[in-house]
């Protein structure tokens, strides 16, 4: 029988060879009359290992990352890859980064075929939409509410809440909307479970849909994503054929494709450009749960809030609100990125340290170099300085220290970020982003990125520091959406934190 | 690219008839018919779906995404947003762009090379990372140049 063989069809793996790795090992294989069958999976998320292939083994898979085209002569120079490899990194499940995760949500993402229906089943797919017929409607919504599972986009609303909002506003038509437009720096776990596990979201977003008496779903998924809208379009040809979706199924789900605009992330935005418009912010009330997508009543949720779903249902609500601290109930899928060691995806549960996760689990800086600030939250989150690193990973505990869990990025720096330039940046790409629908957003992204450029320069440093303080005010509690409330979020913290950054003239006179 | 072609695009138009909201898709199915979006597209498109061509016009013009004119050959996108920043991209972009005489989101005179600047690419543990014709390509290197430059030829 066929060996089968596993290597990521995931974007980040493909950025690295992994297509490339693949060919190699075909043809390697076909040269020595191997008989193996090569299996393209989504990525466990342990990025500096990709590309990781795997070989199925009687013992289970074995790993080997990562692997070079120039590798595969020396992989296969005695039959199969064997553990003696200097490349082989043994049990996947067995290395650390991986067997400290609780993966709920991530369970099957690296491990099946994703475009495999009957994989899916087999590992345990479809378990909760079954649930959630069996109990019916409104005990589906009461099951999510109990599970304390709450936005992951970043504004952690009660997932629950909203659905028993939509679910009570009687309407002819109902959508679900899925948030697929991850546009936040740093963060990558929409796209991974498009790429590496498409009908967990098609299940979560049937679940929904059937709990709130929705019979259409839209997947909006950013441009940048081009290999996530490959895998979920066919994922929704491939569940339509078998009757999972369509009419016999009740649900109807279409993929939308966004084009390029980093605030069509914000809910509102998100919906006017399903409809076809410009992506501008809408003034909330009415809310989505009201009035959404077309005038109606809709669902809007975060991916990864939408595919957590069939593991509550299907395990219970009780045991996914065991894990966690506080308010924060469940896993998180953690992203650690930028210039970090041990870049990847880790799902635990909330309560994990800043420190604990830059330092121990992604094992310092890439470059070797203390790190010296840890942005957290995507773009408009605040940057952290060691001194805070013991932060518990949780929405209430990064609110207390002015800042956000978001999505759940974290991009770490090392001692040679200018923290200035860093806080300009904040500035400018609220500039560009902006939607241009309000005020404080719209003119004080720029003229903040100028006052930055003096504070820059040396150019009355104190006063400019004021004004900056000042925009940063208005910014926060005049601006109609997140893009232009929470700007100042990286930009304050960059000052308050890290102030000798932005003490210009001292910086002149000490290199003169 | 083709160029421009009425009844290629009124095709076009008609695969999405019926759709809610369907001037997005529109948009992207005549751009990657097109290479851009032209200018007599827009009244074409706002006749269709009912809408002025101001509200055409506004939405081609909202998104990053939608061109004007035709991009090069080829087109290289570089990720610009803090995780790359953090491990050196903004460096790495500007010897990219010296290295091809362009700046943001300019074409090489030959036309085989548009550079555009994009804010995240989803490849954040493995960068810095750009896009070449939609081709992820991630921790790049001085090295990389090269490799693309022989890529675009």
């Amino acid at each position: 029988m066929a060996t089968r063989i596993f290597v990521p069809h995931d974007a980040a793996a493909r950025a690295v060879g992994a297509d490339k790795v693949a060919a190699a090992i075909a043809e390697e294989t076909q040269r020595k009359g191997l008989a193996v069958d090569i299996v393209r999976t989504g990525s466990r998320g342990l990025f500096w290992l990709e590309p990781l292939v795997e070989v199925e083994t009687p013992g289970g898979r074995i790993g080997f990352g990562p692997v070079t085209v120039k590798d595969v002569t020396s992989l296969f120079a005695d039959g199969l890859p064997a553990a003696s490899h200097p490349l082989c990194v043994g049990r996947p499940e067995e290395i650390p980064f991986l067997k400290r995760q609780t993966r709920i949500t991530f369970a099957r993402c690296g491990i099946i075929d994703p475009l495999s229906l009957a994989d899916y089943r087999a590992h345990g797919g479809w378990r909760g939409l079954e649930r959630a017929r069996s109990l019916g409607p409104a005990a589906t919504v009461a099951e999510v509410t109990k599970s304390g599972l709450r936005g992951r986009g970043g504004a952690g609303f009660p997932t629950g809440i909203k659905w028993k909002t939509v679910a009570d506003t009687a309407a002819d038509r109902k959508y679900i909307v899925c948030n697929a437009d991850e546009g936040d720096s740093g963060t990558y776990a929409d796209r991974m479970i498009m790429e590496g596990d498409p009908f967990l979201l098609i299940e979560g977003m049937a679940i929904a849909g059937f709990a709130v008496g929705a019979t259409k779903g839209y997947v909006y998924i950013r441009s940048e994503y081009p290999d996530a809208v490959r895998v979920m379009e066919r994922a929704i040809v491939l569940a339509e054929r078998e009757g999972l979706l369509g009419a016999d199924a009740r649900f109807d789900l279409e993929m939308r494709v966004g084009a390029g605009a980093y605030v069509c992330g914000e809910e509102t935005s998100l919906l006017e450009s399903l409809e076809g418009k410009r992506g501008q912010v809408r003034a909330k009330p009415p809310l989505p749960a009201h009035k959404g997508l077309f005038g109606k009543p809709t669902v809007i949720n975060n991916l990864i809030s939408l595919a957590t779903v069939p593991a509550i249902l299907a395990d219970g609500a009780e045991h996914y609100a065991a894990l966690g601290i506080g308010r924060s109930r469940g896993t998180m899928p953690i992203q650690l990125a930028g210039n970090v060691k041990q870049g990847g995806l880790f799902e635990a549960a909330f309560g994990l340290t800043l420190g604990e996760i830059v330092e121990d689990i992604g094992g310092g800086t890439r470059t070797g170099r203390p790190a010296r600030a840890v942005q957290v939250g995507g773009p408009l989150g605040a940057y952290f300085p060691r001194r805070l690193f013991d932060t518990p990973f949780d929405y209430e505990a990064f609110t207390a220290r002015d800042g956000l869990i978001g999505h759940g990025g974290v991009v770490v720096f090392d001692d040679t970020v200018d923290m200035a330039h860093q806080a300009r940046f904040a500035l400018e790409f609220c500039a560009i982003e902006s939607c241009g629908k309000c005020t404080p957003c719209r003119i004080g992204s720029v003229r903040g990125t100028e006052t930055m450029d003096k504070i820059i320069r040396g150019e009355r440093v104190e006063a400019n520091l004021a004004l900056i303080t000042d925009l940063c005010q208005t910014l926060k509690f005049g601006s109609l959406c997140a893009l232009g409330g929470f700007t100042p979020y990286p930009v304050m913290s960059a000052i308050r934190h890290f102030p000798e950054d932005f003490d210009r003239p001292r910086l002149q006179a000490a290199a003169e | 690219m083709p160029v421009w072609n009425e009844a290629q695009a009124n095709d076009i138009i008609r695969r999405h008839a019926g759709r809610d909201g369907a001037l997005l898709p529109i948009l992207h199915d005549i751009q990657a018919a097109f290479g851009h979006v032209p200018a007599p597209a827009v009244p074409v498109i706002a006749h269709a779906l009912n809408l002025t061509r101001a509200e055409v016009h506004g939405v081609v013009s909202f998104y990053h995404d939608f061109r004007d004119k035709p991009a090069g050959r080829h087109v290289l996108k570089l990720c610009r947003a803090e995780a790359c920043q953090s491990v050196n991209g903004e460096r790495l972009a500007r010897q990219f762009l010296d290295r091809f005489g362009v700046e943001w989101g300019g074409t090489t005179p030959d036309g085989r090379l548009t550079i555009e600047a994009t804010y995240c690419l989803g490849l954040c543990a493995s960068g810095p990372s750009a896009m070449l014709d939609g081709e992820p390509i991630g921790r790049l290197t001085p090295a990389s140049i090269d490799d693309i430059a022989r890529e675009v030829g």
